[in-house]
């Protein structure tokens, strides 16, 4: 780990690589729906229609919801007392363990829907097989979140077909946006020491058996839409290590100010 | 769940504490849908008896975010307060997942009357059918001449529909 992080300084991150196998892998999940919920969640208000304002707040709600399954799974097997809003509102961005993808800023809306394809499908194909997963939580948590996730990719990848082959000006902006993201898209198949450890002990599917739906879904999407699938590029983010992109930190200081500033408010 | 439960009876008086409770349970109005009650949803999964006597009440949340869900355990732990059913612990149940499918024939027929399109059979369908929009018949109307605004709507549970004949908005029940 490098040492640039703050949160490496007070050692939350090396005493977070100690955590349970489990209890990472189950951040890694909730963090990537809670993180993804958040940046919808900017769009409210903002959307270029009230039917897209509805649309991209449902899904974040959908998402946030995800979240808490998960987030209040993984303090119950931390063991410490922490429920979902201490883990979610208590942790420094060294500590949150989302892909890199989900904290990229929405940009404009056609932005908002490449991100969302990109991360529907892979979030489809993960919860799909994680439904059959020996982990009774994840799989009943997955089982739910399956049908949310079909639905959320209908619109995601029915809007991109709409960008892509719409206007001049809709197909560049949104084939711009693609080949910024699709760096960012490396890192989700990308199996480490524990993705490969829950692969192995049944708990999630392999990365590697998930590749091939992502693929298809998006090339399907992609050729529809008459958008060009990037070439890949070697250079691989880690946010799933903690290891995010700057903007992560300004994500979180919005989300979580209240609690920092008034601990345990409620209402 | 329903395996640990200790079976129930019939003439005892388990047997009437869990008639109790669902009755109880079914009268209860959905919070952000009042002419229809959780049994008409399918929101109540089992009332069952533990071996130690509590009743244990398994209730399915219809979408992972939905505002109203700690609401509605709320408001069945009221209702089975006061149809004094004895202890009781209400909790909710992710697997099997809630489905449109499980709305009661008598729940669809209220939504059409509230003016709500109820849900088409849930098949798992491909992303091309939101572009393909299956027809939708206006509930004031009945005219088949339907477009889609937007797949989501006013809460988790619905989307947005215009009838192209009377010009009317009109919400229909998600299909998940």
């Amino acid at each position: 780990m490098s040492a640039l992080h703050p949160a490496d300084a007070r050692g939350a991150a090396s005493a977070a690589d100690e955590a349970p196998a489990l209890y990472r892998y189950v951040l890694r999940l909730g963090d990537l729906a809670l993180v993804l919920g958040q940046r919808l969640s900017e769009w409210v208000g903002h959307a270029p229609a009230l039917e897209e304002d509805l649309g991209l707040a449902n899904i974040a709600l959908d998402l946030v919801g995800q979240a808490r399954l998960l987030l209040a799974y993984a303090g119950e097997i931390e063991g410490r007392g922490r429920g979902e809003d201490d883990i979610a509102f208590l942790r420094t961005h060294g500590e949150y363990l989302n892909p890199t993808l989900v904290e990229q800023p929405n940009g404009d809306f056609g932005e908002t829907i490449v991100r969302q394809v990109l991360i529907d499908a892979f979030q489809l194909a993960l919860y799909e097989r994680l439904a059959s997963s020996r982990d009774e939580r994840l799989a009943a948590i997955a089982e739910k979140a399956v049908k949310e996730t079909r639905y959320h990719l209908r619109y995601s990848s029915s809007w991109l077909v709409r960008l892509g082959d719409g206007t001049a000006e809709s197909h560049a902006r949104v084939q711009q946006a693609l080949e910024r993201l699709w760096p960012y898209t490396v890192e989700l198949f990308e199996a480490d020491a524990l993705d490969r450890d829950m692969a192995e002990s049944g708990i999630a599917p392999s990365l590697e058996e998930m590749r091939g739906p992502w693929n298809r879904h998006i090339d399907e999407v992609l050729a529809e839409a008459t958008l060009d699938r990037p070439a890949e590029r070697p250079y691989t983010w880690f946010g799933k290590r903690g290891e995010h992109s700057e903007h992560l930190g300004y994500l979180l200081a919005e989300m979580q100010y209240l609690q920092r500033a008034h601990p345990g408010a409620r209402w | 769940m329903s395996a640990a439960a200790a079976r129930v009876v019939p003439g005892t008086e388990d047997e009437a504490r869990v008639q109790a409770a669902w009755r109880a349970l079914a009268a209860v109005p959905d919070p952000e849908l009042p002419a229809l009650t959780l049994a008409d949803l399918g929101i109540v999964r089992f009332v069952n008896v533990r071996a130690d006597g509590v009743l244990d009440v398994g209730l399915s949340p219809t979408y992972t975010g939905c505002p109203a869900t700690d609401h509605i355990a709320e408001l069945a732990r009221r209702a089975l307060e006061s149809a004094a059913v004895g202890e009781f612990a209400v909790r909710h149940v992710l697997a099997p997942a809630w489905t449109s499918d499980w709305i009661t024939p008598e729940g669809r027929r209220k939504l059409d009357a509230y003016g709500i399109v109820p849900p088409a059979p849930a098949a798992v369908s491909s992303w091309r059918a939101s572009l393909a929009g299956l027809p939708v018949a206006c509930p004031r109307c009945r005219s088949a001449r339907t477009e889609t605004i937007s797949e989501f709507g006013s809460t988790p549970c619905k989307a947005l529909h215009r009838c192209r004949d009377c010009l009317e908005p009109f919400e229909r029940f998600k299909c998940i």
